[in-house]
């Protein structure tokens, strides 16, 4: 080992408290000090800027500008390989998204549907999970890894999966007959426009839940255990445990999970892709899925990322709201 | 709890009655979590007839009948698995390993050093968060179909329009995340700053104190980015799906498209579909530890 710290001048300039030397007159060891701790201050602006770069210049070439990017394409027709030029054109596409392509109206419907059930549903089912998992009882480490594993899951692999088990043959309408005795007969559920996006929500619940479990876990770990000791000498049961300890003490726990969620039932894409195209008659289709068919698909770049943006800023008010309406009452 | 020995027999029941119902329930919560799974695994090896007829009975999770390896034969028969297994662990390979060191850069950068723009680049970084990839992926193919790019032809340099079709195009726009920016940065303030001071004394420049100070007592975050990135990265599916035609460079996840069309040969889907997933569940079950603490590290942040 020679040299564990590599000597580098424009770094080496002494640390200001040891620069001035001692016979010096004050004012002279100050206007060093000052000097000194210019260049170090110089050099470490330099080192600042150096060390962040790669990551700045890939954010902005692939974040930033494709954001900017998208905001100005929204405004043209832009196709992605095109004969003649693009051009502005206004407010056209969002006209057009709004009064004349059904498709639009549909995914929208579908998009805030999924939410609505996905996002309370997991929550209170990964918080049911959770729960279940922080005892202290044997094994509980083998649940929580079984529980995750769908997560690790790919959900192409998932979509797959699950679109056999739906199919009218499939194994969901075997258990349903020998579960009712035949009673009540199953149908195709990804064929029928009433029950296509309802089995949707049921594989991505099962695939995603594990994770959200694991988050109001790590909360729940969070807590305390002399809050619960103290609840209990006051005689509180398990439900007022539940109410007085531990739903206050989740507080934080509840926004992350609520905005993570959200965020990720607004983009629902793969499993549209996958298991039913948008199908039957729009019942699937999802403002994620759409903009992708009409901008990537069908080379509308314009039209395409016009419906991003429009999710952009729906995504971006509810987490707004969200934050707002959880935000600390102090 | 020294008390235990004096909680009353009824009591003691109670409990142990809950126990009971416990085990219960999350043994029936894991089999729902399971047989999905299981049925992969166990269709894979029977052929297409076996596995729609098992479907009415407890034989779909069970490996009785015919069985064989025919199905994981047939998938290499018809697609270049192997090709596609290559590309999903080359690209998810270097996003995670240059990710780590991008991102890690930035993070030291933006907790230990004192510099001019430094709250902007903080802003923006937490600014990106906000940003869901799908929102992107639109304007983003575009913008990939006109970067300009740089071609060996006949040994000269060939200058020309357009990333689509390329590893660069899967990986390089993966590899900054503002999220892992910001775990590093968090992880690294933690670390004493007199550490970064006792090595300025002695001369040390900024990037030597990152490497040979801060990134060897920061295991639990570099393990904790790798492992939140790896996941994502071996599971793209949007994007490739929508920049790489090119059978060569498609990863596994798109190469599960082969089998869409065709969707009588359901032995073939669930073999294709065990062989990308069980790479990713022994990574998982082996660091499973790991994985645990990176979701529970990645909720903190509230």
């Amino acid at each position: 080992m020679t040299a564990t710290y590599r000597l580098d001048s424009t770094s080496a300039a002494p640390a200001p408290q040891n620069a001035p030397p001692a016979n010096d007159s004050p004012a002279t060891a100050r206007r060093a000090g000052r000097r000194a701790t210019g260049r170090a201050r110089r050099a470490e602006t330099r080192a600042g800027i150096a060390m962040a770069a790669p990551a700045i210049l890939l954010l902005l070439g692939f974040l930033i500008v494709p954001v900017l990017l998208g905001f100005a394409l929204a405004f043209t027709n832009a196709r992605l390989i095109s004969p003649e030029p693009t051009r502005f054109v206004g407010w056209d596409n969002f006209v057009r998204a709004f009064t004349i392509d059904p498709s639009f109206f549909h995914s929208l419907i579908n998009t805030f549907a999924f939410a609505a059930v996905v996002v309370p549903v997991q929550a209170g089912f990964g918080l049911f999970l959770a729960l279940l998992v922080n005892q202290k009882i044997r094994g509980v480490t083998a649940f929580r890894v079984i529980f995750f594993i769908p997560v690790v899951t790919s959900i192409v692999v998932v979509s797959i999966l699950w679109k056999f088990m739906y199919q009218g043959n499939g194994l969901v309408n075997s258990f349903i007959n020998s579960v009712t005795f035949g009673a009540w007969q199953g149908t195709a559920w990804l064929n029928n426009p009433n029950t296509a996006l309802g089995a949707i929500i049921v594989l991505s619940i099962w695939q995603a839940v594990g994770f959200h479990m694991l988050i109001w876990l790590s909360g729940l770990q969070t807590i305390p255990q002399e809050l619960y000791e103290a609840a209990r000498m006051d005689g509180a049961g398990t439900w007022q445990q539940f109410k007085n300890v531990t739903w206050p003490c989740l507080r934080s726990t509840r926004v992350f999970v609520l905005i993570t969620i959200t965020i990720a039932a607004l983009g629902l894409f793969v499993q549209i892709d996958v298991m039913t195209q948008g199908g039957p008659v729009d019942s699937t289709t999802t403002l994620v899925y759409h903009a992708v068919r009409v901008g990537y698909s069908q080379q509308q770049i314009g039209y395409g990322s016009a419906l991003s943006l429009i999710f952009f800023v729906i995504v971006l008010i509810i987490a707004l709201v969200q934050r707002f309406l959880t935000r600390d009452k102090d | 709890m020294a008390r235990s020995h004096d909680i009353p027999h009824a009591q003691r029941q109670l409990r142990r009655r809950r126990r009971v119902w416990s085990y219960l329930v999350l043994t029936g919560l894991a089999l729902f979590f399971l047989f999905p799974l299981v049925f992969m695994f166990v269709s894979s090896l029977k052929p297409d007839g076996q596995i729609l007829s098992d479907t009415d009975s407890w034989r779909a999770f069970l490996p009785s009948g015919h069985i064989s390896l025919d199905n994981y034969r047939g998938v290499f028969a018809r697609v270049p698995v192997g090709r596609f297994l290559f590309n999903s662990i080359l690209v998810t390979v270097l996003i995670v390993g240059l990710g780590l060191v991008v991102n890690s850069m930035a993070g030291f950068a933006l907790s230990r050093l004192r510099w001019k723009g430094r709250r902007l680049v903080l802003m923006l970084v937490i600014a990106t968060l906000i940003v869901p990839f799908e929102t992107i992926a639109v304007p983003m193919v575009y913008w990939v179909a006109h970067l300009p790019t740089l071609l060996f032809q006949d040994g000269s340099l060939v200058y020309d329009i357009g990333w689509l079709d390329s590893y660069k195009v899967q990986i390089i726009p993966f590899v900054a995340n503002g999220f892992s920016i910001f775990l590093f940065a968090q992880y690294f303030s933690t670390i004493p700053t007199s550490l970064d001071e006792a090595a300025r004394i002695d001369g040390a420049g900024w990037f030597t104190i990152y490497r040979r100070i801060v990134v060897p007592l920061s295991g639990p975050a570099f393990a904790t980015v790798a492992i939140l990135t790896f996941l994502p990265a071996w599971n793209q599916y949007l994007w490739p799906s929508m920049v790489v035609q090119d059978e060569k460079l498609r990863p596994v996840m798109v190469g599960m498209q082969y089998f869409f069309q065709d969707t009588t040969a359901w032995g073939e889907v669930m073999a294709y579909a065990s062989m990308i997933t069980i790479p990713v569940l022994l990574v998982f079950l082996a660091f499973q530890r790991a994985f645990v603490s990176s979701v529970a590290a990645s909720g903190v942040k509230g």
